[in-house]
């Protein structure tokens, strides 16, 4: 498989003006560090799921890709040149053609007074790319593709007319009809409904394997991910925190914020009575990125820190099998034993360990979730 | 610090209950209910015969696709309905007063002091010009007639309740994060130390880490404040981790309802079924997806006999004919499809006591046997990480399942007051 996109030390500053004043002498009081130097790169035909909270720059990381937010640092590199300086609507025209990008909200994406027929048009009268009989066949094939068939009933209806997952469909017929190589899909089913979730999750899956399509798949929701990706990078505030093999990632993660965020992935499979199945609830939020703590930036709300956490940011340790973390425990090896400590009932296989009281009770404290009875930090605000 | 709080929040229901309430009869009982909404078109019933009961302390879950009646059932139990929705029929029996005779201003002494929501969107269900404490104590004003300042002290207990900082009342909801607006919205449900708080969709649009955080707090009050729970959301591990009892509805009706353990460690309805496998399941390792293909019924025009059968892998001739009675297994759980006959080893659900969370056995039938356990391996043919169709071969000869073929069933029990499904 060859590389088709390659970010390296990738930073987006945006700069924090508090008054008028400032805005008006340009002058800065800081800056939130929405992406914080972040290497990735995404081979063709791949699904990259990238994972993260609420303020953890997946979105503006997709932003980037896509060229709709401009980085302050690094480099960014597409099917081997360098687009990094590439800006503006003429030199983007060829890219854009190449990249696309589907939004999490079908709602907000298409207009409300456009036809479905027009707004999956108009990215190729937009770049000039087809007219007359050969933009209405590729207009009427990029919607059968994204599933709705016959594209005759469904060109001429406006969005109210269709559902959320059909909605969802229209987006990304609009995305296919430039036929990209990489699609940036950013949380395009967190809107919808389980059973139109998995649908959707399968059209893409399909697509990919018809066109070969690569995807930069950003979701809140590591079992998503862990259902649609090759590979999983965790990011918190800003940077990335773990990246592998989705199995892998999953299976034994190997930063201590992947193993929690496993430990809380919701289950429909209630625990049998008697039974406590131990999770890691993180106190707190994910901290403002205008205030990133020192050191490594999870350890405020990390079970496992340690005086180095506090100090140094540990970089990407290898830790094989394709397999990296960002964490000093990684680097020592013990990371394994002690994600295990985190995730009690990690799955190993598909037998769930019938994990009695005594035996989560036999765990050291180390994953003690500090909530019933303590004091939740008020938004996790390291001051 | 927060046990404290606790237990002056409570001291068990500081109010007395309403006047005709019966202190020995169950806490809610719902029965029969049916609520229409009038639209140009016609008429539609979102809620078509719905029944449930919830006691003391429970935390019941509600479950099934949007558009299935989820909401419209948890409204129509204080009338909190669009001015185009009526109840037609049924009973809702709080302490055994009859919600649906009451009239709109005698239905103002339920409304938040006995039964209060959670809303989906706290964004949108909280002001966003007044404070958040402010909008937390009005409830205590208006409804319990207290003080302002009466009202506001309670605000600032009820914060820490909740998992706040006492100051964060002074603060407009812009300025709160997704989860602490979350915690306001709880607060705020509480206000009023009501008997019944229903949660709709409370934690759908949190991250994970914040989810687990609420629905821990949701827990934890549960335990402290002896507080009943209606969970309304179309997670089924968020029911799965909170509830007690599980309902799952699907276009209007209830498809299947039971204990927590008992209805996800054996799903008897396809729907059921269906709706788990659409799950990722990090913790059983299984990395396939269920597709249930195609959507819900319009209900203005529900297709007849079992409404799920249009999109069921196991559907029989009597499926499209007649709708499926509600048929109770020794182990508690009702369940409404034809796979499951009465007489066979459930009996007909009654009227009587058709939520009762014990029923005693009445057949020594096992439990479980005509519905093939959902496949979980990973098909081989299937698209990488997606589970195939349905297998057809798993589908039982309709012949060889003991099957309801419009006899009239003997019913193991007689009906006598029993509420006879009609098809």
């Amino acid at each position: 498989m060859s590389e088709l996109l390659r970010l390296e030390g990738v930073e987006v500053h945006f700069p924090v003006r508090e008054s008028i004043a400032d805005v008006l002498l340009r002058r800065e009081r800081g800056f939130v560090r929405a992406v914080d130097g972040i290497d990735l790169a995404i081979d063709r035909g791949e699904v990259l799921g990238l994972v993260g909270e609420s303020g953890s720059g997946k979105t503006t990381t997709g932003r980037v890709i896509v060229k709709l937010t401009r980085q302050t640092a690094g480099r960014i590199a597409f099917d081997g040149r360098d687009v990094t300086r590439l800006w503006g609507q003429r030199s983007l025209r060829e890219f854009r053609r190449r990249v696309q990008i589907v939004f999490q909200d079908p709602y907000e994406t298409l207009n409300p007074r456009q036809t479905i027929h027009d707004f999956v048009a108009e990215p190729l009268e937009v770049n000039g790319l087809a007219r007359g009989r050969e933009r209405e066949e590729r207009v009427m094939a990029a919607l059968e593709s994204a599933g709705l068939r016959p594209a005759t009933e469904y060109a001429f209806r406006y969005p109210h007319e269709l559902s959320g997952g059909q909605r969802q469909r229209v987006v990304i017929a609009g995305a296919l009809v430039m036929d990209p190589e990489l699609v940036v899909a950013d949380e395009p089913v967190s809107m919808l409904d389980v059973s139109i979730r998995t649908e959707l999750l399968q059209l893409m899956l399909e697509l990919r394997r018809q066109r070969n399509l690569t995807y930069l798949f950003i979701t809140h929701d590591l079992s998503v991910a862990w259902v649609i990706a090759d590979r999983i990078a965790v990011m918190y505030l800003g940077r990335i925190m773990e990246i592998g093999p989705a199995d892998r990632v999953i299976r034994s993660p190997r930063h201590p914020y992947t193993a929690a965020l496993i430990s809380v992935a919701p289950t429909p499979r209630p625990h049998p009575p008697g039974t406590h199945v131990k999770r890691t609830i993180l106190a707190g939020e994910t901290p403002d990125a205008a205030h990133v703590p020192s050191g490594c930036r999870f350890h405020p709300r990390c079970p496992l820190a340690f005086d180095r956490c506090r100090t140094e940011e540990p970089p990407l340790f290898d830790v094989g099998g394709g397999q990296s973390a960002s964490c000093w425990l990684a680097e020592r090896g013990t990371a394994a034993e002690l994600a295990a400590v985190l995730v009690p009932d990690a799955p190993g296989g598909a037998v769930r360990a019938p994990d009695g009281p005594s035996a989560s009770g036999a765990a050291p404290p180390l994953g003690q979730t500090p909530v019933p009875g303590g004091v939740p930090a008020p938004d996790g605000q390291p001051r | 610090m927060t046990a404290d709080a606790a237990s002056r929040v409570t001291g068990r229901r500081q109010w007395p209950l309403p006047k005709l309430a019966d202190p020995s009869a169950p806490l809610l009982v719902v029965d029969g209910l049916r609520t229409e909404f009038t639209l140009e078109a016609g008429r539609l019933r979102a809620v078509d015969g719905v029944s449930f009961r919830l006691d003391d302390g429970e935390a019941l879950g509600i479950a099934g696709e949007s558009g299935c009646g989820k909401t419209t059932t948890a409204l129509s139990l204080v009338r909190l309905l669009p001015g185009n929705a009526r109840i037609v029929d049924g009973s809702v029996k709080l302490w055994g007063i009859d919600l649906v005779q009451k009239t709109d201003r005698a239905l103002q002494r339920y409304r938040w002091r006995e039964i209060s929501i959670v809303f989906q969107g706290a964004m949108n269900a909280l002001n966003p010009v007044r404070r958040v404490g402010d909008q937390i104590a009005e409830p205590i004003e208006k409804r319990l007639g207290q003080s302002r300042a009466a009202g506001l002290a309670r605000a600032r207990e009820l914060l820490d309740l909740v998992g706040m900082p006492r100051d964060r009342g002074r603060a407009y909801p812009h300025e709160l994060s997704g989860g602490m607006r979350q915690r306001a919205m709880i607060a705020m449900a509480l206000a009023c130390d009501p008997a019944i708080v229903i949660g709709d969709e409370p934690t759908t649009a949190l991250d994970v880490m914040v989810q687990a955080q609420i629905l821990e707090l949701l827990e934890r009050l549960r335990r402290d404040l002896g507080l009943s729970l209606m969970l309304i959301t179309h997670d089924l591990s968020v029911i799965a981790e909170t509830c007690d009892r599980v309902l799952v509805m699907y276009a209007g009706r209830v498809a299947e309802e039971g204990g927590v353990g008992a209805v996800f460690d054996h799903p008897r309805h396809p729907y059921t079924q269906k709706l788990m496998g659409a799950f990722p399941d990090i913790a059983s390792g299984r990395r396939t997806l269920d597709v249930i293909a195609g959507q819900p019924p319009d209900l203005r025009n529900p297709p007849a006999g079992c409404r799920f059968h249009p999109r069921c892998p196991f559907v029989m001739q009597v499926c499209r004919e007649e709708q499926p009675p509600e048929v109770r297994f020794p182990d508690g759980v009702r369940v409404a499809c034809h796979l499951h006959p009465p007489g066979g080893d459930g009996v007909v659900a009654q009227a009587a006591e058709r939520s009762a969370p014990d029923a005693p056995p009445q057949s020594p039938a096992p439990v479980l046997a005509a519905v093939p356990e959902p496949d979980r391996a990973p098909d081989a043919g299937a698209v990488p990480g997606l589970a195939a169709a349905p297998d057809l071969a798993a589908v039982p000869d309709p012949a060889a399942v003991p099957g309801p073929t419009g006899v009239a069933r003997p019913p193991v029990v007689p009906p006598p007051a029993a509420r006879t499904p009609a098809p």
